[in-house]
């Protein structure tokens, strides 16, 4: 009889330190040598992994009550405007908000050398950080500025709170223009000498669980070095999949996910500050996912490899910028890692944005986790909308 | 004997002369020129690598026409600490100097075959890649 089990029955597995947990890599060789029924029989958890620019992420900070009070009505983190227009001393900074002073594209390709990713990496890394805030005034809360150095441990919450992350697949981008172009893919030499891509494939985690039958609101997963949870579907989920040119399923394509977790317990290694030259300023992630093996489906979905799972081939010189729709085709992430891939007929120079060796640590640090019994895995309160939701992307008009 | 990095400059009253083809010719010496520049002044600069066994020799010659040479002390060096192995900066590397090692995909960094274009230093988004002198 095919295997089946439950979440429930995996915890008491992994509190007793008898659960099988394998890393998504694993899972794919060991699947290619002795089939999904076997994989399934034998292994209870499979973990992901990826590292990489997440725009989409920042943190909710409480950053306590001075003496007297004051409304906080502007912030700024090491100069970086952090966003206050919630409660009196609460702030939210975000991974791309730059310095005022910066001067972005102005001298173009601007470097954005510090944004709010680098203010969120110094406050887990325990540096001090300037704090300087004003205030217009209240009955209550009558101070009107205040500037001091903070650490993370001087303040109340910090609460990472990334709206989307996590992005299932990406595209691979191609610049087929006459001039250098600097993109959120990084910097895309002309003539298509380049190809940017930026998943981590077979170790990513929403490529892995495509229908989601394991994944949604109350997973427990690895994120920024310590745990965390999925909050919600991610912002743009559009959890579609991409046809091949006689319509089939091909590969995974929009899901996202919004995270949150503890970001005092978090560590700089994980949460890094990224400079996208050209473009702004973001955080790296590394987030992981760890899949129970519930039944064969969700064992053969998670074994996927790099050969098995492609992204589209976009142009970021015409179509991305205009938002014209086409692709320059699909192509593996097996051929992806290779260093070259066929554009047209024509070898092309690969290179990843999302760090591979980053992502297999995740996947390693999870299975520790997991095995050690310190990492329990979190039954969904409710999954979340798969391909079948019928949701489509709204654009702007006018 | 292993190769050289040297910079010269050139004034504006030397610069269209064939002193690469001199070194080339009378010394005997296997030249690799890294970047060059003439600027609207018409003074140059040039990085270039020499191999052989009469450098010294070479490198007096050109002192003798009035090029100014130094040898290049500015070396480009990857941070490990700040480094994630994303790989952005390798199909940017315009001499495979960083490249990925497959199939771990870790990003090295080769600083023999680092020609100091310092598109690198920009490209990183973790500004790993530092110059050092």
């Amino acid at each position: 009889m095919a295997t089946e089990r439950t979440f429930r029955e995996i915890n008491e597995r992994i509190k007793q330190g008898k659960a099988v947990v394998i890393t998504a890599e694993e899972l794919v060789t060991l699947v290619k040598e002795k089939g999904v029924s076997y994989a399934t029989s034998e292994v209870d958890v499979v973990t992901t992994g990826t590292f990489g620019p997440m725009c989409s992420s920042g943190a909710f900070l409480n950053l306590g009550h001075s003496k007297p009070r004051i409304k906080m009505q502007k912030v700024w983190l090491n100069g970086v405007p952090a966003y206050s227009g919630i409660a009196a001393v609460d702030a939210y900074i975000g991974a791309t908000e730059v310095r005022e002073d910066d001067p972005l594209n102005s001298d173009y390709p601007g470097e954005f050398r510090y944004g709010g990713g680098h203010v969120i990496q110094d406050l887990v890394a325990g540096k001090k950080v300037n704090l300087r805030t004003t205030g217009y005034g209240t009955d209550c809360y009558p101070r009107r500025e205040f500037e001091a150095q903070i650490t993370l441990d001087d303040i109340n919450e910090a609460i990472l709170f990334n709206p989307r992350n996590a992005y299932q697949n990406y595209s691979c981008a191609v610049n087929p223009s006459s001039k250098t172009i600097h993109t959120y893919m990084g910097v895309l030499k002309s003539n298509m000498q380049n190809a940017h891509y930026s998943t981590s494939g077979q170790l990513s985690p929403l490529l892995k669980d495509p229908w989601f039958k394991t994944i949604g609101i109350g997973t427990r997963i690895f994120l920024g070095g310590s745990v965390g949870y999925v909050a919600w579907n991610g912002t743009q989920h559009f959890p579609s999949f991409m046809k091949d040119e006689s319509g089939q399923d091909l590969s995974p394509a929009g899901a996202t996910l919004s995270v949150i977790g503890d970001l005092k317990k978090m560590s700089p290694r994980w949460l890094a500050g990224a400079s996208m030259l050209g473009y702004g300023a973001s955080l790296s992630v590394g987030l992981g996912i760890p899949i129970p093996i519930l039944n064969e489906d969700v064992c053969r979905f998670a074994a996927a490899g790099d050969d098995e799972l492609f992204a589209p081939i976009i142009d970021y010189s015409q179509a991305f910028p205009e938002r014209e729709s086409g692709n320059l085709g699909h192509v593996s992430y097996a051929e992806l890692k290779s260093g070259t891939i066929k554009i047209n007929g024509r070898e092309v120079t690969t290179a990843p944005m999302s760090s591979y060796p980053r992502a297999r640590e995740i996947a390693g640090l999870l299975k520790t986790w997991i095995q050690k019994g310190e990492f329990l895995l979190g039954e969904p309160v409710e999954l979340l909308p798969d391909a079948n939701a019928g949701i489509n992307a709204n654009a702007l008009q006018g | 004997m292993a190769p050289k990095k040297v910079v010269l400059r050139f004034s504006a009253d030397i610069s269209d002369q064939p002193m690469i083809y001199k070194l080339v010719k009378d010394y005997n010496l296997v030249i690799n020129i890294l970047k060059a520049n003439v600027n609207p002044q018409m003074e140059g600069t040039m990085v270039m690598d020499i191999s052989g066994e009469n450098i010294e020799a070479g490198i007096e010659y050109l002192r003798s026409v009035g090029v100014g040479v130094q040898s290049l002390t500015e070396e480009i060096i990857q941070n490990e600490d700040k480094c994630v192995s994303c790989g952005s900066c390798t199909a940017i590397c315009p001499s495979g100097a960083l490249f990925i090692e497959r199939p771990d995909m870790i990003v090295r960094f080769d600083s023999d075959r680092c020609v100091v274009c310092h598109l690198c230093l920009k490209a990183c988004p973790m500004r790993a890649m530092e110059v050092r002198f």
